[in-house]
């Protein structure tokens, strides 16, 4: 009785960077072949047209580039915030919390020293209460984490549903006008505390506060001290403790710097973006950048790519449901389908099959 | 008799490209008999049981068991030849009682009640002598607790082929002898058992055949009323070895680290290290002999300030001054900032000593990467030490950059042991710095401690073959159970004397 | 009062199914977080399945066997397809847990909405929802003498069969995992899956079907909350985020599908309490819906700091398996 499995699956050297990232572009390839087909299915669209539609729709016109640039930059500046945590193994799904947290702190001040402040004094404050707010939001799991290794996948996940509600109840506290359920625009006419727009580009300062943060979290990461207490931690908590790292004191750190980038972000959405606050104000970003963050290795130069492809694909979709009257939610079915294939492909990067018949006989 | 249990043809295994864990291996187990696999550490006998009972896949070779080629891709198929493996990292679940456990897997045991297995576990326990509580939660359990969990798995499936990974490494002497005696008792019965071990003591007293291995190579097999301890050694190792390591009388011994009524639990609460006493002397080489798991860990890094202490006390004594400064519930950082260098080599290379997944080069900055002001790391000093232990220890790598997890096992530890030393410590204590290590790494480390101790640095040397003790190092410490059950002299003790403490405070509690 | 514990009911059940499906899942060391995604699909599943037949059989022709049917089996495959796409990438291929999950829900979520909106425009109906109050009434079938049984028909007999199967699943799926031989190598799949790998489980097996059984479970909520709580109505988002409740229950339950119950019925009465408290503002019923949140939290955080073995977290949760790892 000779039975040999169909294949088996045995760990791979590790591969050489231009072949680990030819397998990830093919991977984006299929699922774009994928998603085209499904296109063509659901709706009887030409796929290449949709494509066509698609790119149109990211970057046709200056200001759909705009737009895309500035939903990028958001999307990246949480995946920065994630990264730090990440790479320590600690795995925050509390973006959307944090920075949900960040931007509201920043919408307080704003709608209620607005008025009572010069407007320089108001951004500053407003900046400081938004990466608090963050911070301390990103923190509470962490302290929980470091004491009593309390699970911090489901702590954050809860502290963003927290956060959401928290924003509800001021929402309509504050609802303008009162019963509205909505706070509208803050500051409308004084426009204070709103980011200033340069060269006419109301978005350009939330892309380089971006860019400039994303040099910083790469720097902070590959040539700090800290950052390297990082990835010690993350690698191994044993040999942290073996060098007289304090493990909880990293966490906690590291835990406090997330979510003041988390909190960044909401500073920058609120008061360089929105002009208000809504459970929405994250957007949900908080969740995709997750996997933006995990698609580029924690890598923060990487994340510009992925999360540019993110946002590439969102917009695009966004358009193809415009242009051929679908559903808006359409952009989530590829952006789905675009990440399982991704996520997927890991797989071969790290495995290799080895398949019946591949075999050398043994000779007896 | 005639059809063999087990016949294993140029069995061949490989971990990635470089890794051969087994070359060719060929073996023959019969019922009734008990076949002993010897060979050093990393010398591939583990895998190779793996491979017959399902864990792993074989590269190239046939199974037969009872004369007829198998195909076993999971423990499942090996339980279906009545193959039942013991492993040496026990595979049991935490949070399920001993019943639990053993009958976890089984499919065909009838209707599934617990109360029924847990009286046929008792059945069994009762029938062989062990002491077994069913109910019993697998964390509330002691080691020999969960091994005896694990031979009782085997013996609830009935399984006429036994094999063991090096079962008696974590038994008192006296739970050694039970297992013995069980083994022989399922031997008459006609079951065929295969054990593995690296202790030949044993291997002369319970096998009937020993097959021997050496970097995962089959070197033959022979009968163990024929053969003898030096025939054996030979096999294991080669030619047969006279350890020629180049001992210097002590440089200077003046008290250096004094450990005083040491008392230490592990995490679970039990008691690992009782009342140890002893000084670490600069300029000689103190050994530590012990059966593993006696507390060598434990003590080590208590010292180095990574386990807290219940009770007692370590002093170290400054070499220029005589100051005596006190280490207890100090952090390895606060021993640092008091200015004492004491360097570790820990028993767990990759997990502990090293970050597998950074270079050379970041693996230095491990100890030093705080130095300088501002927050950013230097990297120059690092890498012209990386360099420098490159060239010095001949470590093979790509590159001062290449993950260190990659490299050999020898490379690694040249890597720890070259970065450990390059802080000037003033106390080395190195933890098993020589196991999986091939001849000429372990001379290399042999040297370099050698070295140090000419230096006038207090060395500390846990070691598991007694003849590297006996020639490397100037006094032994013998730990048993915890406790310290001598100090010797290494000129003039014997191996007998050595083994013969190694075993006393246990002997002491029968 | 009794008007109270009917619609805490209703709005636990939906939960119920989550949190067992997750349970079951998560008993096997993956931490489904496309269990939202799923719920949505199960949810439209049947959604599509009732429209089609509805519109194809017409209203009033409608056989109730087949009312109740086709919608029920085009959601159970609807979400064990999510449960497969699921498995395939975490067991098979060993891709990150956290990074499928989130994806799968917003893939899930994008379904619903995007079948969801197709709907409603194929229906061309006023308002931006579909409404299949046909097939919900045959879902919403009562016993028939619970009317005549006072306060105790009211509370305990005046649901609909969805609602009782629910606490049934949870209840065998409470005694299969603590009682019986399935639940006890399952359960050492989710612990040490080296340990269930040696002891000669199917350990893939196990995983696959624990994680599908899981989705489909997980999407006869989406289900129930349609047919019975929205009265056939569907609409964007509507479902909201219910499915992030379920993952909260069950680390509220700790684990135990039948703790599960209950939680479902505490999270259910929060869900609505507000509506029972007099001169509430809008405002303060936003901050009681944080509450359930806010107990799973106190709860994880009691089950960590004391640290009982038994109420922890399957120990291999997340964690990928490869058995020739070393």
């Amino acid at each position: 009785m000779h039975k040999e499995p169909l294949f088996h699956i045995v760990k791979r050297e590790t591969l050489p960077w231009y072949k680990s990232w030819g397998v990830r572009l093919l991977a984006v390839v299929c699922a774009l072949i994928v998603a085209g087909l499904i296109t063509l299915f659901l709706t009887g669209l030409n796929p290449i047209k949709v494509y066509a539609t698609m790119i149109d729709g990211a970057i046709g016109t200056q200001r759909r580039t705009w737009a895309l640039m500035q939903k990028t930059a958001m999307l990246l500046c949480i995946a920065l915030a994630l990264t730090p945590a990440f790479r320590m193994r600690f795995w925050n799904t509390g973006a959307e919390g944090q920075v949900l947290a960040g931007g509201m702190c920043c919408a307080v001040i704003m709608l209620k020293l607005g008025d009572k402040l010069p407007n320089g004094l108001l951004t500053l404050l407003m900046l400081v209460a938004g990466v608090l707010g963050g911070a301390i939001w990103g923190v509470i799991p962490a302290i929980f984490k470091a004491k009593w290794n309390t699970n911090e996948t489901l702590f954050t996940l809860m502290m963003n549903y927290i956060a959401i509600q928290i924003i509800g109840y001021y929402v309509l506290e504050w609802s303008v006008p009162k019963g509205s359920g909505s706070i509208g625009v803050i500051n409308q006419k004084t426009q204070a505390g709103w980011l200033p727009s340069i060269g006419g580009q109301a978005y350009l300062i939330n892309i380089i506060v971006v860019a400039v943060l994303t040099v910083l979290v790469y720097i902070y990461l590959t040539y700090s001290k800290h950052g390297y207490e990082i990835s010690v931690v993350g690698e191994s908590e044993k040999t942290a403790r073996y060098i007289g790292i304090d493990v909880k004191k990293v966490i906690i750190r590291t835990m406090c710097l997330s979510g003041a980038i988390c909190g960044l972000a909401g500073f920058l959405l609120v008061s360089g973006a929105d002009h208000t606050i809504t459970k929405d104000t994250a957007g949900g970003n908080g969740f995709t950048a997750i996997m933006v963050c995990w698609l580029a290795k924690f890598n923060p130069i990487w994340m510009v790519l992925t999360s540019l492809l993110i946002c590439f694909l969102s917009k695009g979709a966004g358009e193809i449901a415009t242009m051929f009257n679908l559903n808006l939610s359409f952009s989530d079915i590829i952006t789905g389908i675009i990440i399982f294939f991704i996520v997927g492909s890991e797989f071969f990067i790290n495995y290799r099959l080895i398949f019946r018949g591949h075999r050398k006989e043994a000779n007896s | 008799m005639s059809v063999p249990a087990i016949e294993l043809k140029n069995i061949t295994k490989t971990f990635g490209k470089s890794v051969v864990a087994n070359k060719n291996v060929c073996l023959t187990v019969n019922y009734g008999e008990i076949l002993a696999i010897l060979g050093e550490n990393g010398s591939g006998k583990t895998t190779l049981l793996n491979m017959i009972s399902g864990i792993y896949y074989p590269d190239e070779g046939q199974i037969f068991v009872n004369g007829e080629e198998v195909s076993i891709t999971s423990p499942k198929d090996a339980f279906k030849y009545k193959i039942g493996m013991i492993h040496q990292h026990f595979k049991l679940v935490d949070v399920f009682s001993a019943t639990e456990n053993i009958i976890l897997g089984l499919e065909d045991d009838g209707k599934y009640d617990i109360k029924k297995a847990s009286l046929k576990v008792r059945e069994i326990a009762a029938q062989y002598g062990f002491e077994i509580d069913p109910d019993k939660k697998i964390y509330e359990m002691s080691v020999s607790e969960k091994q005896t969990v694990e031979i009782i798995k085997v013996l609830y499936r009935g399984a006429d082929i036994l094999m063991l990974d090096e079962p008696t490494a974590v038994l008192t002497p006296q739970e050694t002898r039970k297992l013995f005696a069980v083994l022989r008792k399922m031997k008459e019965s006609g079951k065929a058992i295969v054990i593995i071990t690296h202790k030949l003591h044993e291997v002369l007293d319970i096998s009937d055949k020993v097959a021997v291995l050496r970097k995962g190579e089959y070197i033959g097999t022979v009968n163990t009323s024929e053969t003898n301890e030096g025939q054996l050694t030979e096999m294991m190792v080669g030619k047969k070895v006279t350890l020629n390591i180049d001992r210097s009388d002590p440089v200077d011994p003046t008290d250096r680290l004094i450990v005083a009524h040491l008392n230490c639990m592990n995490r679970d609460g039990f008691k690992v290290l009782s009342n140890v006493t002893f000084t670490a002397k600069s300029g000689e080489i103190l050994g530590i002999a012990g059966i593993a798991g006696s507390g060598q860990r434990e003590l080590l890094e208590t010292i180095a300030g990574l386990q807290p202490m219940v009770t007692g006390g370590v002093q170290y004594i400054v070499p220029e001054t005589g100051k005596i400064e006190f280490l207890r519930d100090k952090t390895p950082l606060q021993i640092r900032e008091m200015g004492i260098r004491l360097s570790f080599v820990p028993e767990d290379r990759l997990g502990m000593g090293l970050v597998g997944s950074m270079g050379t080069v970041d693996n230095m900055m491990l100890r030093s990467y705080r130095k300088g002001k501002g927050i950013f790391l230097r990297k120059q000093e690092p890498k012209a030490l990386a360099d420098k232990i490159i060239e010095e220890l001949e470590v093979v790598t790509p590159s001062a950059s290449t993950p260190v997890r990659r490299l050999s096992g020898g490379n690694v530890q040249k890597v720890l042991v070259g970065r450990e030393i390059a802080a000037a410590p003033t106390v080395l204590m190195a933890a098993y710095p020589v196991r999986g290590l091939d001849i000429n790494s372990s001379y290399l480390i042999y040297n370099l401690l050698n070295e140090q101790k000419k230096n006038g640095v207090a060395v500390i040397f846990v070691g598991e073959d007694l003849d590297v003790l006996l020639g490397l190092c100037d006094r032994i410490m013998v730990i048993g159970s915890g406790t310290v059950t001598g100090i010797v002299d290494a000129r003039t003790t014997t191996k007998e004397e050595i083994g013969l403490l190694m075993t006393k405070e246990v002997r002491k509690d029968a | 009062m009794i008007m109270f514990i009917q619609r805490m009911v209703i709005q636990g059940i939906p939960l119920l199914y989550g949190s067992t499906g997750e349970i079951i899942t998560e008993k096997s060391g993956h931490l489904n977080l496309g269990i939202p995604g799923i719920m949505y699909v199960g949810a439209i599943g049947g959604v599509i399945g009732a429209f089609l037949y509805e519109n194809g059989a017409g209203a009033a022709n409608m056989v109730p066997a087949l009312a109740i049917l086709i919608p029920l089996l085009c959601s159970m495959v609807c979400s064990l397809l999510m449960g497969l796409i699921y498995c395939f990438l975490t067991v098979s291929l060993r891709a990150n847990q956290n990074v499928t999950g989130l994806a799968l829900t917003t893939f899930g979520v994008g379904i619903g909405n995007f079948f969801g909106g197709s709907l409603i425009k194929l229906s061309a109906a006023d308002v931006p929802s579909i409404n299949l109050t046909a097939t919900s009434n045959f879902f919403k079938t009562k016993l028939p003498f619970a009317k005549n049984l006072g306060a105790f028909g009211e509370i305990f007999l005046s649901y609909s069969f969805l609602a009782y199967l629910g606490i049934i699943i949870a209840l065998v799926a409470a005694y299969v995992l603590r009682k019986t031989r399935t639940g006890l190598h399952l359960r050492s799949v989710g612990e040490n899956p080296a340990t269930a790998d040696a002891a000669g489980i199917n350990v893939t097996k196990y995983k696959y079907l624990s994680t599908c059984i899981g989705s489909v479970i997980a999407g006869l909520g989406g289900l129930y909350y349609i047919m019975d709580y929205a009265y056939g109505v569907w609409s964007n988002n509507g479902f909201g985020d219910r499915g992030w409740l379920s993952v909260a229950l069950v680390i509220f339950s700790t684990w135990k599908p039948d703790i599960a119950i209950l939680g479902s019925m505490l999270f259910g009465a929060l869900l609505i309490v507000q509506n029972y408290i007099p001169n509430l503002s809008m405002s303060a019923q936003e901050l009681i819906k944080m509450t359930p949140y806010l107990a799973t939290i106190i709860v994880l955080v009691i089950v960590s700091a004391k640290n009982r073995k038994e109420n922890q977290p399957p120990m291999a949760l997340g964690l990928s398996y490869f058995r020739e790892e070393r």
